[in-house]
């Protein structure tokens, strides 16, 4: 009985000691093996007295099983110290930057555009396209813009021959629709326009988001709700927004929008961002819709303006330049 | 336009503050651009005159003053050369101050003692002439506050006014609608016939009727033009940013800004037989006003007597009819010129005048006696002379007519989305000046007055009394419409997605001009005669641009020299080729096209600057076309000019050439400054954006089998080709051909590559067997050599 405590003791702490696979097995073979000491104790059991004998046979056993059970705690535990050194190995720096292309980006014009063209298509609009070289008729003919208006001008308009320019807006496109479509028309008209003008704040290309709804009872004060929403959404506040009478040959009445700007200062002015104004008779009925039935408005926004507001980009010409260190910034 | 404050109020003076009266007309439709002050902000001037003028002792250009303030004599150092006695001046006291930074103090100029300065129209911030100290009339009284005098406190309007409010060209036109907006009373100025005290008329013959419906003149004679134009009319003339010339010419100014009516003097003198208003002839010439000669076109309405034009009508004077210091007798001019008979016509000499930018625009046509009779009136009062009757040249017919037009109130509540008193509605529009011909619960008749010519048509009723009512105070809401329910398409891609595809490969959008250098294009494109504009901005932007690629490729140049060796580029937009004489059939198609140049990665530290190739490019054409199987584009070798001969392709989708891509040509790139290959694309927008439906077909249970070829071929023949010829003799079950080596080089013939193929099989419905696929290889391998002389590498 003293001897099997004994063996046991000394078993486990072979165990302890062990610090290789190899070494643990030898620990095993020499415990728990056939010749092994333990096993060895079983075979005295003979020597045993009857009343005795299955009492310490229970003891030898239970001390085998506890020596195995430490070896294989042993073993895990060893296992997993070398798997443990060997990722230690393996450390990286996660600091460093991923493998593989790094991400462009759109342009500022283009981001303001789907900004604008997802609040319209979200109450119901359609994105209408049409030609950048246009007749004089759908540019400004079909839109009361007779042949004297200044705006047919030459240092306004960009000209092929005298029927034939660059759209100056892209109410052509709207025009198109009017004469292709029978109200309800609901669309926005995004894309590039011309003007004969280059300065500090006027560049010869630049864009412009048009819209035209057009619908039984359709009034001022729609009008007035959809782009004061607009405003709103686009640039995620809450604006103070004024509705000013203006002047557009293709409007009746005109009107251009301000919104109230706080400077630096905190000095506020007003600030136009948009014309528009209930669609002119005339515009009607010369694409073929009955005025007297439909009403409509229109309205028209520079997309650059809205980019240079939203993005506070100080310097018109930036758009056009193509500068990566600029066009970087709008990812 | 720009008005002084003070002349507007001397009109119509409602009890509102300058602000809130900017804000007010702002608010009616006639934008304020800005507010000026009339001088600069001093303050401690008085009238002073010079008593007496000594030379300065130690100076030579310098004169002791004497002045006096009407109560004392102080003694004041001056330097201006006009200084003498008996002369009225702006008289700056000790503790006057002119500026910020600019008091006056007590001063000694070289040993003699300085009590104030004596100023010049500049140091007052009155106007730019600084030579000499500014003279006053002798009717200043001594003493007085100058700011007093000279009625400073006041401020310049600039009034932007959009091009139907033409009435508002005036302060008679302002003040109206100030009226209007404030239910105040005008206090127009007092007319009278002059009276008439000599039978002196000259004949006027009008020809061309048309143009000229309209046609007053009247004789003067015995005027004195050496008269002083009075300070209050010189000032009232610079607040409006006109100078003063002499009394006559100041006065047809001042008529045209206080009723809205130009008007021309001629010298009398000058004028042989009659005067006569007809079209030019064609290449009749003109010195004007200005001294430049023109040469007249016959679209243009001139003034003339029975031997040369004199005028170009309500445009500008000739040099040799105006009024000159030697004038003694004068014919005033008032006319009416219909506004389309001008419009246009002064820019198309280069000319923009206030007198045609309000005949462009539209004159009160019932204005010419009135305006007349006030410039005879004014005549008389400061330059003296014995006037003439009037003449009258009049076409009705040709006159327009006052416009009738009827209100409903069914539209005017449908537009606005509300109803308006009817009272109010009256009294908006007969403030207006519009004259009530009835007026009933369902409509209001009125017609225009004469200085409305803008109101044609009902909607601009509308537009009235929303405008005097206020925008703002108009109703607002979110139109009430049944949802519009349209087909989503799934065989269209959107744009939107195709620009993320190329942006998630690196690529910044641009957006370069529709029209490019002509040069550039030619350089690009040697046998495609680029669209022309008539006037572009600069010779550099004079076509428009046959295709993207210059665009970019002059983008990547710029960023080049600002050291940005690695880009990546695209744009969408159109390119423009045909000729404008068929515009119909003008190509204005869509297109997407890129650029990529230098490292195939962004410079980092798991991997060298490896550069981009064709392959590289390759990728994102075909990454476009994958996107939504919109079709498997082929590629054949491009002939195009500006591409590299032996790296480019031309792209076709279902036979159709749909776009190019490949190396610029090396030899373009050096041209044009290159300093590493750049590669390009420019495709058909709709080609990739085309998109197909996708439609399930079953996975097969059974499995795949692999077996790989190596063959050597001629390094002439495409990949392609063994392709080809492999997918139509390797059986239905062929799953998968793929591409895994190509070498050429080294252990090879140099006339051969070698390329390793791995072929895929699967049945739907059964396994195959290893003699199924081996009868396969054989045919696939024997069809190669056939056709290809391609063989199986030992």
């Amino acid at each position: 009985m003293e001897n099997l405590k004994q063996i046991l003791a000394d078993a486990l702490s072979a165990v302890a000691a062990s610090e290789s696979e190899s070494a643990l097995d030898d620990v095993r073979v020499h415990y728990l093996g056939k010749k092994g000491a333990l096993t060895a104790l079983l075979k005295q059991l003979g020597n045993v007295s009857a009343e005795e004998r299955p009492k310490f046979g229970q003891m030898v056993n239970e001390a085998k099983d506890q020596v195995q059970e430490k070896i294989t705690e042993r073993k895990a535990s060893l296992a997993k110290a070398a798997l443990d050194a060997k990722l230690a190995t393996e450390t990286i720096d996660i600091s460093l930057s991923g493998k593989g292309q790094e991400v462009g980006g759109l342009h500022p014009v283009t981001r303001t555009m789907e900004r604008i063209e997802t609040f319209f298509r979200g109450i119901g609009f359609d994105v209408a396209a049409g030609p950048e070289i246009e007749d004089d008729y759908h540019n400004f003919e079909a839109l009361n813009i007779p042949a004297h208006h200044p705006a047919r001008a030459m240092q306004d308009t960009f000209y092929f021959n005298p029927t034939t320019v660059l759209r100056t807006h892209t109410s052509p496109v709207q025009v198109r629709t009017m004469e292709t479509t029978q109200p309800p028309i609901r669309i926005i008209c995004p894309g590039r326009v011309y003007r004969c003008d280059s300065d500090q704040t006027h560049t010869p290309m630049f864009h412009q988001v048009e819209g035209l709804l057009i619908d039984e009872n359709i009034s001022f004060a729609d009008l007035k709700g959809i782009l004061q929403q607009f405003l709103n959404v686009f640039f995620e506040d809450d604006l103070k927004v004024r509705f000013r009478p203006s002047y557009f040959p293709f409007t009746e009445p005109s009107i251009e929008v301000d919104i109230m700007r706080t400077n630096s200062k905190g000095e506020e002015s007003w600030l136009e961002v948009l014309g528009c104004g209930m669609v002119h008779p005339k515009v009607l009925e010369m694409s073929g819709i009955d005025s007297e039935k439909y009403t409509g408005f229109a309205f028209g926004m520079g997309v650059e303006r809205f980019a240079m507001l939203r993005y506070k980009v100080d310097d018109l010409r930036m758009f056009f330049e193509n500068d990566l260190r600029f066009l970087k910034q709008f990812k | 336009m720009k008005i002084s404050e003070n002349w507007l109020r001397e009109w119509v003076n409602p009890d509102i503050s300058s602000d809130d009266l900017v804000a007010q007309i702002t608010l009616a439709g006639l934008e304020v651009d800005e507010v000026l002050p009339v001088s600069s902000a001093f303050s401690g001037v008085v009238v002073g005159e010079i008593i007496a003028a000594e030379p300065h002792p130690n100076a030579d250009k310098l004169q002791v003053c004497q002045v006096s303030d009407g109560a004392e004599t102080f003694q004041v150092v001056c330097g201006a050369p006009n200084a003498r006695p008996g002369i009225k001046i702006p008289f700056a006291k000790i503790g006057a101050v002119l500026g910020a930074d600019f008091k006056i103090k007590k001063a000694k100029l070289r040993q003699v003692e300085s009590f104030g300065m004596l100023c010049s129209a500049s140091e007052l911030g009155l106007s730019d002439d600084h030579d000499g100290i500014m003279e006053l009339p002798a009717i200043a009284k001594t003493g007085e506050d100058f700011r007093a005098f000279l009625n400073l406190d006041d401020q310049i309007i600039d009034v932007d006014l959009t091009p139907n409010r033409s009435d508002c060209l005036s302060i008679a036109g302002l003040a109206r609608e100030v009226g209007v907006l404030n239910k105040a009373d005008v206090t127009p100025v007092k007319v009278a016939p002059a009276d008439v005290t000599i039978d002196d008329a000259f004949p006027v013959r009008v020809e061309a009727v048309d143009a000229c419906p309209r046609y007053l003149g009247r004789v003067v004679r015995g005027v004195n033009v050496a008269a002083q134009t009075p300070l209050w009319m010189v000032e009232k003339l610079r607040r409006s940013g006109i100078r003063s010339i002499d009394p006559i010419v100041d006065i047809t100014n001042y008529v045209m800004l206080e009723l809205g009516q130009p008007m021309h003097a001629f010298d009398l003198a000058n004028l042989s037989g009659s005067i006569v208003v007809r079209m030019a002839k064609k290449d009749e010439k003109i010195v004007l006003l200005d001294g430049q000669e023109v040469a007249l076109r016959d679209d243009t309405l001139v003034i003339a007597d029975e031997t040369a034009p004199l005028a170009i009508a309500g445009v500008m004077g000739g040099e040799g009819s105006g009024v000159n210091e030697a004038t003694k007798d004068i014919f005033l001019e008032s006319a009416f010129f219909a506004p389309l008979a001008l419009a246009g016509k002064a820019r198309s000499y280069g000319l923009h005048t206030d007198s045609s930018h309000r005949f462009e625009r539209g004159v009160d046509a019932t204005l010419q006696e009135q305006a007349i009779e006030r410039a005879t009136a004014l005549v008389l009062e400061i330059a003296g002379g014995q006037v003439g009757p009037i003449t009258h040249s009049v076409n009705e017919a040709t006159l327009p007519e006052a416009a009738v037009v009827t209100l409903r109130r069914k539209k005017l509540d449908q537009y606005l989305a509300m109803s308006i008193d009817k009272d109010l509605v009256t009294d908006i529009l007969t403030r207006l000046g519009l004259e009530m011909i009835e007026v009933t619960d369902e409509a209001w008749s009125t017609k225009a007055p004469s200085h409305r010519f803008d109101i044609a048509i009902e909607a601009d009723l509308i537009e009235e009394v929303a405008r005097i009512y206020g925008y703002d105070n108009l109703p607002s809401s979110m139109p009430q419409a049944a949802v519009n329910f349209t087909p989503l398409s799934e065989t269209k891609t959107q744009i939107q997605v195709l620009r993320s595809i190329l942006v998630s490969q690196g690529y910044q959008e641009a957006v370069t001009y529709s029209f490019i250098d002509p040069v550039l294009s030619k350089q690009f494109l040697p046998n495609i005669e680029p669209v022309p504009l008539a006037n572009p901005i600069s010779a550099d932007m004079g076509v428009m641009r046959p295709s993207l690629v210059p665009g970019l490729v002059k983008a990547y140049l710029y960023n080049q020299n600002r050291q940005q060796s690695r880009v990546r580029l695209f744009e969408t937009g159109r390119r423009f080729i045909g000729t404008v004489d068929a515009l119909a059939d003008l190509d204005q198609q869509q297109q997407v096209a890129g650029l990529i140049a230098g490292a195939r990665h962004a410079e980092a530290w798991y991997h060298g600057s490896e550069k981009v190739d064709f392959y590289d490019l390759k990728a994102h054409v075909e990454a476009m076309f994958a996107l939504n199987d919109g079709g498997k584009p082929t590629y054949e070798r491009s002939k195009c000019e500006f591409l590299h001969p032996g790296r480019s392709a031309d792209i076709f989708l279902d036979g159709q050439f749909v776009g190019l891509m490949g190396e610029l040509h090396p030899q373009l790139a050096k041209e044009l400054g290159a300093n590493q290959p750049i590669y390009v694309f420019d495709i058909a927008l709709a080609a990739v954006l085309n998109a197909k439906l996708p439609e399930y077909e079953a996975v097969s249970r059974f499995p795949e089998v692999r077996r790989d070829l190596a063959l050597l071929v001629d390094r002439s023949v495409p990949v392609s080709e063994l392709e080809r010829v492999i997918s139509a003799t390797a059986g239905e079950a062929l799953k998968n051909v793929l591409v895994f080596d190509v070498y050429q080089g080294q252990g090879i013939d140099e006339t051969k590559k070698s390329v390793a193929l791995g072929l895929t099989w699967q049945h739907p419905s059964h396994t195959l067997s290893d003699e199924e696929v081996n009868n396969s290889v054989e045919k696939t391998v024997a069809a190669l050599s056939e056709q290809l002389g391609a063989v199986v590498r030992g």
